[in-house]
């Protein structure tokens, strides 16, 4: 098994890291030297860099944050006792099921600034007064790569939490009733407590998917400054500029970023990794 | 050459064996998909038949940049797998060492057949390292209908074209069609940018952007105008959304009827009269226009080259396919049958060809009058210098930055990133 890991997971790893020190090219991929800590340095003198550092860092907090939420609505509604239930789970999994960079061009196409469905509908509700170009304008660009996140990855979360809401004890809420607790109680005292770990669970899963996202940017904006995640900014200087050993500093810089995100989070979140409770 | 004669001569002895076959096969990467590929199998069978040997075709990945990449792990590797690589124009500076030298396998007659400005971009510190296979240029596509119908002409400067589109647009809008825009253009941050900004800045004597002795000459006055002459554009003439088109949204808004002036590629010709077009017959295609009346008429060099890897086992037999491919009997099948664009200037008057593609009279011009983006000058480091303009540029286009300030911080960039101008 540790053969195994060692062989798909590190040695990549430590090659990615092993380059990161180096300045190879895509030409010299043997023929390269060392220069230390040359490519971290230049890194943290980018500007666009730590652009792209924030860029990531806003989007992952707001669309894991939006999607935490409303995967908790929807799971509470679908663990309600509704006629058609199955029908409903299936269908909010659609959404997940489409490979991202086919969603990410469909909603490309949905917010174009003259064809899109999307202005459509927001001007025909009188929303807005003229087309926007959603895709383009610096100030829309992020929001909207957001939003596209928000609509696939939320099933997600709400399966994850259903799961968890299915596996609580019945007699609990039967005993809250009879004692006539609020709803609203029954549910911070009762239901949060007891689907925490999963929550948290969902929510680090959701937090290291956000943190490394490429393909949504990628997709719907390319390699425009104004939305570009780390993980673009590594392909870009590892592909189209060839700079294997500045890509690979990038990358590795964004491993840690997601390790010390882990770390963070099982040590202050509690979150139990291993089996069950 | 020795063996063509030879193959000349057996043909003319009519004998009744077949040809020896030499038999090399000889692996051939030509990118492109539907038309572009079967253009290209056609041509490379047709050589195989003729000299007896055989072509193997790969078809390298979709994306330039993916290509790229992939051709210089392939070629750092020294791997003798694919013997002729269709390139695109601006890598020859990043690949030109991996190449044979074609220059004296074509001899200098053939060279001369060819665009001056398409050799140039083939030749890396003096070895022509690829042959020149197809051109491209952008040109601007303009509604012939609008522009009677509101009694302009077709406009020789940007100027023109804004007053033009700025009325037409107005006029337009006022008869009912409030979707219609002036000018549509590539104004994502991509390659696609750099090309459309470095078509207003030349035009406008502004250079472009690293000369060839490698200055860096961004930083100018006419530079500053160009582009905020473009920025203001934004909005006006063109939709907002211009700055997430690439060629494809261009041409979708064009094609429906709802602009007046597109920027494009000459391939959005045939398409733009396609059956199912709402424009069909209605648009012709003309130079781009001058930066003010001192300004030229110009636009980038597009293009695709044909090289012979340095690792073939079968050299001969690839320089001969890369040479019958880039040929001017096989350039004239190639536009004859699919519209593609020759880099041999004779094939713009041939009688044939202009009555296959009468479009091409237009595109002459504009050909003759591209300049080449600075992938020579920048070497390994053209795509990364492309990167950095087009990025500032799109800082410009969206208002955050100002024009005549950007470009002092751009050049900056661009001396780093070349090291203090040794690129």
């Amino acid at each position: 098994m540790l053969i195994v890991l060692a062989g798909v997971a590190g040695w990549p790893l430590f090659r990615t890291v092993f380059f990161s020190f180096t300045d190879a090219t895509l030409a010299t991929l043997d023929g390269f030297q060392g220069v230390g800590l040359d490519n971290y340095l230049w890194l943290m003198r980018d500007p666009v860099w730590w652009r792209a550092v924030w860029n990531t860092l806003v989007f992952t907090v707001v669309s894991v944050g939006i999607e935490t939420a409303l995967g908790l609505g929807i799971a509470l509604i679908l663990n309600a006792h509704l006629p058609g239930r199955g029908l409903l789970r299936a269908a909010v999994l659609i959404p997940w099921a489409i490979p991202t960079v086919v969603s990410a061009q469909m909603w490309g196409w949905m917010f174009h600034d003259l064809y899109g469905v999307v202005n459509a509908i927001l001007m025909g509700l009188g929303l807005i007064a003229e087309p926007r170009a959603w895709t383009a304008d610096p100030d829309l660009a992020l929001p909207v790569v957001i939003a596209v996140d928000v609509w696939k990855s939320t099933p997600f979360m709400a399966l994850l939490i259903l799961a968890a809401l299915q596996m609580l004890p019945r007699d609990l809420y039967e005993a809250a009733r009879v004692d006539g607790v609020h709803p609203v109680t029954v549910f911070f005292r009762i239901t949060l407590p007891l689907i925490r770990p999963a929550l948290m669970v969902a929510v680090l899963f959701r937090t290291l998917d956000a943190l490394r996202v490429f393909d949504l940017m990628y997709v719907l904006t390319g390699n425009s400054r104004s939305t570009m995640s780390m993980s673009v900014y590594a392909r870009q200087y590892l592909i189209d500029f060839q700079d294997v050993g500045y890509g690979s500093a990038a990358a590795t810089v964004l491993v840690l970023v997601l390790a010390v995100a882990t770390v963070l989070a099982v040590t202050f979140g509690r979150v139990r990794v291993d089996a069950g409770r | 050459m020795a063996r063509r004669c030879a193959l000349l001569m057996a043909g003319m002895l009519t004998a009744a064996s077949a040809l020896p076959a030499a038999g090399a096969t000889v692996t051939l990467a030509c990118s492109g998909l539907g038309i572009s590929f079967d253009l290209c199998r056609d041509g490379a069978q047709e050589w195989a038949r003729r000299s007896g040997n055989e072509v193997r075709f790969v078809s390298p990945p979709k994306g330039a940049s993916e290509q790229l990449a992939l051709y210089q792990q392939l070629l750092a590797a020294g791997s003798p797998d694919i013997d002729v690589f269709q390139i695109d124009v601006v890598w020859p500076g990043i690949l030109g060492n991996y190449f044979i030298d074609l220059k004296d396998r074509a001899g200098p007659d053939v060279v001369r057949q060819h665009l001056p400005a398409m050799i140039e971009a083939a030749t890396v510190k003096g070895r022509l390292v690829a042959m020149p296979w197809f051109a491209d240029a952008g040109v601007l596509y303009a509604r012939k209908d609008l522009l009677g119908a509101h009694g302009r002409p077709v406009p020789q400067t940007w100027e023109e074209l804004q007053d033009t589109a700025a009325m037409i647009q107005r006029a337009e809008r006022a008869a009912g069609r409030d979707r219609m825009w002036g000018y549509v253009w590539q104004g994502r941050a991509y390659e696609g940018l750099t090309v459309n900004a470095l078509e207003w800045i030349a035009s406008r004597n502004g250079g472009t952007i690293v000369a060839p002795d490698g200055a860096i000459t961004i930083d100018n006055p006419r530079a500053a105008e160009a582009l905020a002459m473009a920025r203001g554009w934004v909005g006006s003439i063109s939709p907002p959304g211009v700055l997430n088109y690439m060629e494809e949204e261009a041409r979708g808004v064009f094609q429906s009827g709802n602009a007046v002036f597109m920027r494009n590629w000459p391939y959005a010709w045939t398409l733009v009269n396609a059956a199912d077009s709402a424009v069909g017959g209605r648009v012709a295609v003309v130079p781009l226009p001058k930066g003010g009346p001192d300004g030229r008429h110009t636009s980038t060099l597009g293009g695709q080259l044909l090289a012979v890897s340095k690792f073939s086992a079968h050299a001969d037999e690839a320089a001969d396919l890369a040479l019958h491919l880039t040929g001017l009997a096989e350039q004239k099948r190639r536009a004859i049958h699919g519209a593609s664009n020759p880099t041999i200037p004779a094939l713009y008057e041939d009688a044939e060809v202009v009555a296959a593609n009468p479009f091409f009279a237009e595109l002459a011009e504009s050909i003759a009058n591209a300049v080449n983006r600075p992938a020579q000058a920048t070497g390994m480091r053209y795509n990364q210098v492309s990167a950095e303009f087009y990025a500032n540029v799109h800082e410009v286009l969206t208002g955050r930055q100002d024009a005549k300030a950007m470009l002092p911080d751009l050049k900056e960039a661009l001396v780093r990133i070349s090291r203090g101008g040794r690129w």
